[in-house]
């Protein structure tokens, strides 16, 4: 499939480093999936969808493409391929959502589906402070119940949003995490030992979005095209799962 | 000439490169995931008679920024830029996938590239000491020129140059990767022959080609042009294969656009001795290997033939027996 070039239409400034771009277009996608953004003559990155009518993406400023995207103003082109990967499957009725940081994005496409599927939605959210929460008030909309941490502690539990969910996290019939890898570890562990499923969503360079680089290799997966989204269960005996990543050129490297 | 038809589980799909046995004809051809090894084994499980590893050079490259890979309908066109971790890293991925892939009999080749004909004899001799049971010279990735110049199996004599380094650097079998994008392959083919190559692989993607964005006016690829691969170039493909296998007598890899277990017997009729699969991964999943096998199976049995040799080169027997005198 050719690129597809949308404008946008609305950008709206989430925290000091995060932005969400409303572009004219709508996807047949489902929460967790993600597209290839191409920036002519700046690259193409995998971002996830945050809300596929109309089209939206949070994108934090992590590098010199998403530093490129943030300087877009609506009526700029964006282009794009997808959806690609696999998405969350909700399961059970009472489910607890997982975000660190800019995770927020497909947890909240996330939200959207379990609440119209009339699932009990709770949301943990996490981050350094509490103005690097992200897209707390939107959870919140959807009439979710939220934790907060921060690591500084100037909003909710101080510390990790792992330490927050502790009591929960045993009630819940499923846990979905997007965030940091060392976070998605610790959830992994947790859910491992409650006996509850979980699903969590893993990083890797992409450089293709669709099986054919290999540059994603966790494992024997391609984090692209068998995840992004993983059950817990497929990365039990994961040698790289937390511990190795591979860089630009390929290399495996410890994370 | 169909002789009696035989049951598809009668026919033996197993073959050989320079005394390497493979247990079918269906190779995973480089620059498709060949990066880690969990993944070559998954590749080999799923049903791959050989894999060959991404191209590596002396040095790590990251090559091109995305887009890298762009499926036009017909085919892919890509320009990845030759991304590798380097012969150190790529030296221990294959020692790690030999120890997968032995006990299932599949073998790895090891796919290298240079910048100079000097270098791809050091790399050669570096990827050697990870023992693989082929290497694989790339000397015809088309989507690097403006960094190396001209590529080079562009001419018969680079081609030898190259091949004779790469012959000297190691005691394990050569293959010699060739670029359709010239106008006698069936040159280049006997010149590295007459070097040393001891197999030929044919063909990298063709090219290069270019797509563009209408509304942004720009070129899709970050690299502006790439090669291309997948159903839109077989018949060049074949008919490349067909050329070098009427000119050499080296086993022949033909690679380009097989997507079916017909495709396979296609490029086999015209006298290759395995078939190479990448962009059909993309078009038909892992699974691909297994059903180009499944479906080879029942086209020979069909034709009455048992065994890969008695399918191989029909095409150039059929031309043979024309060109004899009435």
């Amino acid at each position: 499939m050719l690129p597809v070039t949308s404008h946008i239409v609305r950008v709206t400034q989430e925290t000091r480093t995060v932005k969400t771009f409303v572009l004219d277009a709508a996807v047949q996608a489902e929460p967790g999936q993600f597209l290839m953004v191409w920036l002519p003559g700046v690259g193409e990155k995998p971002i996830s969808i945050m809300e596929p009518n109309p089209l939206s993406l949070t994108v934090a400023r992590v590098g010199p493409f998403s530093a490129a995207l943030h300087t877009r103003k609506p009526g700029d082109l964006v282009a794009w391929r997808g959806p690609f990967g696999r998405p969350f499957a909700l399961r059970g009725r009472k489910i607890l959502l997982v975000a660190g940081g800019y995770g927020s994005a497909p947890l909240y496409f996330l939200a959207v589906r379990a609440c119209q599927a009339g699932l009990q939605t709770l949301v943990a959210i996490g981050a350094r402070s509490a103005d690097e929460l992200v897209l707390v008030e939107r959870f919140r909309e959807l009439g979710c119940a939220t934790i907060i941490a921060t690591d500084r502690g100037d909003l909710g539990h101080k510390g990790f949003v792992t330490e927050a969910i502790l009591d929960i996290l045993p009630e819940c019939d499923c846990v979905y995490a997007c965030g940091p890898e060392p976070m998605l570890v610790a959830i992994a562990q947790l859910c491992w030992q409650a006996g509850v499923p979980a699903q969590v969503s893993v990083e890797r360079y992409m450089k293709c979005g669709f099986g054919l680089c290999g540059q994603c290799a966790l494992d024997d997966k391609l984090v692209c095209q068998d995840g992004p989204v993983f059950d817990i269960e497929e990365l039990r005996h994961s040698e790289d799962f937390g511990r190795y990543t591979r860089n630009a050129t390929g290399r495996r490297v410890p994370l | 000439m169909i002789e009696r038809p035989v049951d598809p589980g009668e026919v033996d799909l197993s073959t050989e490169i320079c005394g390497v046995h493979l247990p079918n004809p269906t190779i995973l051809a480089s620059g498709i995931l060949g990066l880690s090894a969990e993944v070559l084994a998954r590749i080999a499980r799923a049903g791959a008679g050989a894999v060959v590893t991404k191209s590596c050079s002396l040095r790590p490259r990251v090559g091109h920024a995305s887009p890298i890979v762009v499926d036009y309908g017909p085919g892919l066109i890509n320009a990845v830029g030759l991304a590798n971790p380097g012969v150190e890293a790529m030296a221990e991925e294959i020692r790690r996938a030999r120890k997968l892939l032995a006990p299932m009999g599949v073998p790895i080749i090891a796919s290298i590239f240079a910048n100079s004909v000097y270098d791809f004899g050091t790399t050669a001799r570096y990827i050697s000491e990870a023992e693989p049971d082929l290497i694989e010279a790339n000397i015809s990735c088309p989507n690097v020129e403006e960094e190396f110049g001209q590529i080079f199996s562009s001419t018969p004599y680079v081609a030898a140059q190259v091949t004779r380094r790469v012959k000297a650097a190691t005691k394990i079998p050569v293959i010699i990767k060739l670029s359709p994008n010239v106008p006698e392959i069936d040159e280049v083919a006997k010149a590295v022959v007459a070097a040393g190559a001891d197999a030929i692989s044919a063909v990298n993607t063709v090219g290069p080609g270019m797509l563009v964005d209408v509304e942004t006016a720009m070129p899709i690829l970050s690299n502006r042009v790439g090669g291309l691969s997948g159903p839109a170039i077989r018949p060049i493909a074949v008919r490349c294969v067909y050329e070098i296998c009427a000119a050499v007598s080296v086993p022949v890899i033909g690679i380009g656009g097989i997507m079916t277990g017909r495709d396979a017997a296609e490029m086999i009729t015209v006298g290759a001795t395995a078939v190479g699969i990448g962009t059909g991964v993309y078009k038909r999943g892992l699974n691909v290997f297994s059903l180009v096998c499944q479906e080879l199976r029942e086209i020979m049995a069909r034709l009455g033939i048992a065994r890969l040799d008695a399918l191989r080169g029909r095409a150039l027997q059929q031309r043979a027996r024309r060109l004899q005198p009435a």
